[in-house]
């Protein structure tokens, strides 16, 4: 069944025929063509597809793109500016938080989504923040320090 | 979009989008076939993925997500309503939730993680009916009960009654779970979830237990006792909670209470853990829960 649904994606609006079955990942990478979205385990459990739903983090890949006809989505390339990286991206490139960086931009978009609630995090409030995001090359530690760097950006005023 | 080796396309699917019950009830009635209803799809698409279930091209949908009138929590009188297709991570937030039956937003807090928090439901959780339900337990040891409707079906079944077997519950093939009713905390009653993961984060239970008790001059005037991952299906523990009623609430009779639990439970031997180390976790998890609601 061929279903039309209305999303916007990163401020821009699109109108789209989409398969019922279609996740929200499959809709993002083969139709808007945004390929940050990375797939991963497919069902839930390594967060590698994570997007901003009406700014709240979810599954793209347990999202039936049908059921977010109407929502506003946010990807990594929804936080660039005038093509400069966002603060965040930056203290991800400066503390080397990323070894081969399948999970980056699903870490990105947690990380980004956290401290817009607060930017005044503990590590373990991090810590348990990132719970949902595999890395499977375990570089935690610098993913870690690259959050807070960033913390300490938004805290200066250097955020958007 | 390619499938990963293992993994499982979805069928092709009709999809439908019921505005009221009234509409959603009309298509259970008007669908020939399979049909299935869907919310969160935390478990929908996982378990297709897998190959635990699988369904032929042009399976009709129902997604009650479109029902307002199913989501979010409201207090009338002495009973917090819960709509079915809430969202988990509006279950933990929900200020009502949080002042009336903590134990369920600490055990909701405790699941998964965020993102499947934001899309899966508390309905879900319950119809899906894992023995490891984390919702079952505490909203067993609450007593409440759940909203079912049919073709020709609209009751109010206490949560006790409701789980058959792994998966298995009394909804019939047209029949849906539309809203949870909880019975509000009074002062003098304590309620405890304990879960043990294989970790912290993220991980389904090796056990769970809930715990609600009404404790005055020392004694167990009320109790009730719950445990998840134990047996076929989320369960009280009514043994034990014969042998705690009305007794002194001393370290040795909850000690004994805590073990005639784990005696009674009916666990299995899985990926997660052990039979006998579930039993031993069962006894020691459910003293510990038992003790916090007597402090």
């Amino acid at each position: 069944m061929v279903v039309p649904i209305r999303l916007k994606v990163n401020g821009k609006e699109y109108d789209l025929k989409i398969e019922a079955r279609a996740t929200l990942l499959e809709v993002l990478r083969e139709q808007v063509k945004i390929k940050s979205v990375h797939q991963g385990c497919q069902e839930g459990e390594c967060g590698v597809c994570t997007v901003l739903l009406n700014g709240e983090p979810v599954y793209s890949c347990l999202t039936l793109a049908v059921q977010a006809d109407g929502t506003e989505v946010t990807t990594v390339e929804g936080l660039m500016k005038d093509g400069e990286l966002h603060p965040l991206m930056e203290s991800f490139v400066e503390n080397y938080a990323f070894q081969c960086g399948y999970c980056t931009p699903g870490f990105v978009m947690k990380a980004y989504y956290l401290l817009n609630k607060s930017d005044d995090l503990t590590e373990e409030a991090i810590r348990r923040g990132l719970v949902g995001n595999l890395c499977r090359c375990t570089g935690y530690v610098n993913i870690v320090k690259a959050i807070k760097a960033a913390a300490e950006k938004k805290r200066s005023g250097n955020w958007w | 979009m390619k499938n990963f080796v293992g993994s499982r396309a979805l069928p092709d699917l009709i999809y439908h989008c019921p505005k009221d019950v009234e509409s959603a009830l009309a298509m259970l009635k008007n669908i020939k076939g399979e049909c299935k209803i869907i919310a969160g799809c935390t478990d929908f698409i996982p378990a297709i993925r897998r190959g635990a279930w699988s369904f032929g091209d042009g399976l009709d949908v129902i997604d009650i997500k479109c029902v307002d009138s199913m989501k979010g929590v409201s207090k009338e009188g002495n009973t917090i309503r819960i709509g079915a297709a809430t969202l988990l991570s509006d279950v933990v937030d929900s200020d009502i939730i949080r002042k009336y039956v903590p134990i369920l937003s600490d055990a909701v807090d405790e699941m998964a993680s965020l993102q499947v928090r934001n899309t899966g439901t508390i309905g879900g959780n319950l119809c899906t009916a894992s023995p490891a339900a984390d919702t079952a337990p505490p909203l067993l040891v609450l007593d409440a009960a759940v909203n079912v409707k049919g073709l020709d079906r609209d009751e109010v079944v206490s949560l006790y009654d409701f789980f058959k077997g792994p998966g298995k519950t009394v909804l019939g093939e047209k029949d849906m779970l539309t809203e949870i009713l909880v019975p509000v905390m009074k002062l003098d009653e304590r309620a405890r979830f304990i879960k043990l993961g294989r970790r912290v984060a993220a991980t389904l239970s090796v056990i769970s237990v809930a715990v609600w008790a009404k404790v005055k001059d020392n004694t167990f005037e009320g109790i009730r006792l719950a445990l998840g991952a134990a047996a076929p299906t989320p369960i009280r523990a009514t043994k034990a909670e014969e042998y705690l009623a009305g007794k002194e609430a001393s370290a040795d009779v909850i000690d004994e209470g805590a073990k005639i639990a784990a005696d009674e439970i009916n666990p299995i031997s899985d990926v997660r853990a052990s039979e006998s180390y579930r039993r031993d976790m069962a006894h020691v998890l459910t003293r510990k829960a038992i003790s916090a609601c007597v402090k």
